[in-house]
């Protein structure tokens, strides 16, 4: 890695009340990598996100985005670094008040200010890249199926052609067909783009298909991290247990004895 | 067992207390962040549609029984000492000063401050609240503004129109069933009415536009846990928005009683 890296994170930590949610992680995403992080629900993996994102502080570490420290931005600035992202929430997260294309056009038109006659040919350019017609563009998200929301979420979060996007457990709740579906669109959205994607997945078939690198968190530190052909010889039984999906081994669900 | 009943009093207060805090520093935010561009007309004006116009048929029907019931029952307390010709004076003042923006706010409160709080709410758990941002726009400049300047701007409207349909509900009941006369009627509600009547109603109903729609987004922007929690979130909103307008009604009033 001789590139400066896209994203850097060294020692986030993040706590709520008592509960100690992120305990130091250090990550680096190189340019052009596809970083996807794993690991068991609630250790943590979304507020990651947030963090780099912006949508939460941390409580303590560093985190930069091309060199920038943005942990400290202001608001305004911090508009500025949204600008290189794009999400795509694990529920799609669409605006229900508005039609499909006017939710993929909205950052184009709100943020950039945009005439709305030509975002409307973007917003409709951008869900035929991900499979779907101009026609599905009057419909309202509440219209859709879960694929087919997925699906414009993802052509929300690529409209604005991000540098950078993340990926909230983006087949959760999916057939695995479609789950595969999405998987394929995500690569060559990210390929087409030449974006840095940083996603957050618990399903492994996902995580192989859409990463290039794998990194395991676990009780608020990354326990296990590197190439996905690797993961199968991580030499750590967690890594192990997780990607087999076992219920015995080191980790130990807390399920209350009755 | 004097301490738990102490300590609970303690924790109230500081939990009342806490709530103030955030709601100020919420409503703080709220208007410095809307004294400066961008501004979103469209929004704002959609939510005046949603406030204004949609409540017309109930903020009307509320006035207009409001006003019969007003001349009904004056006639019923003033002919006991031959005072019915006060009756005019009476329904339009309770109506400009006092009933007619209170009622009004109460309802717009129960339907307009209940839907903003469940809409923004359920923005809220599903994250669309978060999306906003990523897209690079402030969720207080697009969510929380338009709807406190629409608040602000519409209450005063429909409360005018209100104070109108209750007198005419005065007048109907009064010269249909008390016997008045019509132009006398009319003569006596307009001669006896000051500026002052008409103009701190609508003081009043501008500020409780501004706390309808200041509670609304509160208590949708800060709802956690789903549906349960927009669903608190949807009460706390019409009975936090109520308590402040029949309070805040009082110390109007006495700030313009001084004057």
């Amino acid at each position: 890695m001789t590139d400066p890296a896209k994203i850097l994170l060294r020692g986030v930590t993040k706590s709520f009340g008592p509960k100690k949610v992120l305990q130091g992680i250090d990550l680096s995403v190189a340019p052009r990598e596809s970083v996807v992080v794993i690991g068991g629900s609630g250790t943590g993996k979304s507020v990651l996100l947030k963090c780099i994102l912006g949508l939460m502080q941390p409580d303590s570490g560093s985190i930069q985005v091309d060199s920038e420290e943005t942990t400290t931005l202001a608001s305004r600035e911090r508009e500025r670094v949204m600008r290189k992202f794009g999400m795509l929430f694990q529920g799609g997260a669409l605006f229900d008040s508005l039609r499909v294309w006017e939710n993929v056009a909205f950052g184009p038109i709100q943020s950039d200010g945009m005439a709305p006659a030509k975002a409307r040919e973007v917003a409709l350019a951008k869900l035929g890249a991900v499979g779907l017609g101009p026609e599905i563009g009057e419909l309202f998200p509440s219209e859709l199926s879960g694929g087919m929301q997925k699906r414009v979420a993802l052509a929300r979060a690529i409209a604005r052609e991000p540098d950078i996007i993340f990926f909230d457990e983006p087949t959760t709740g999916l057939d695995p067909i479609m789950a595969d579906v999405i998987n394929d669109l995500i690569v060559k959205c990210v390929s087409d783009l030449g974006a840095t994607a940083v996603s957050i997945t618990h399903d492994m078939a996902s995580a192989r298909k859409i990463g290039h690198r794998i990194a395991m968190l676990h009780e608020g530190r990354l326990i296990w991290q590197g190439p996905v052909g690797e993961i199968d010889r991580s030499g750590d039984p967690r890594v192990d247990q997780f990607i087999h999906g076992r219920a015995e081994g080191p980790i130990q669900m807390q399920v209350r004895k009755l | 067992m004097t301490l738990p009943i102490v300590t609970m009093l303690g924790r109230m207060t500081l939990a009342f207390l806490t709530a103030i805090g955030a709601v100020s520093a919420f409503a703080f935010h709220a208007v410095r962040q809307g004294l400066r561009p961008p501004w979103y007309g469209r929004q704002i004006a959609r939510q005046i549609m949603e406030i204004g116009y949609y409540s017309l048929p109930v903020v009307g029907l509320t006035a207009i029984f409001t006003g019969m019931v007003l001349a009904l029952q004056s006639y019923t307390g003033f002919a006991r000492f031959s005072a019915e010709s006060a009756i005019p004076n009476v329904v339009v003042v309770s109506l400009t000063r006092e009933l007619g923006p209170v009622l009004a706010g109460l309802m717009v409160a129960g339907r307009v401050g209940a839907a903003m709080a469940a809409e923004i709410g359920t923005m809220r758990v599903t994250e669309q609240i978060d999306a906003l941002t990523t897209l690079s726009t402030d969720p207080f400049r697009y969510l929380v503004v338009p709807r406190l300047i629409a608040g602000i701007v519409t209450l005063p409207i429909l409360v005018l129109i209100a104070d109108i349909i209750g007198v005419l509900g005065g007048f109907l009941v009064g010269v249909y069933k008390l016997d008045f006369n019509d132009v006398a009627y009319l003569r006596n509600t307009m001669d006896f009415l000051e500026f002052q009547d008409v103009f701190s109603g609508l003081v009043k109903a501008a500020v409780f536009g501004f706390l309808i729609t200041l509670m609304g987004c509160y208590h949708g922007y800060t709802s956690r846990g789903g549906a349960q929690g927009v669903g608190m979130a949807t009460t706390n909103a019409v009975v936090s928005a109520s308590i402040l307008i029949l309070t805040f009604n009082y110390f109007i009033t006495e700030a313009f009683f001084a004057l």
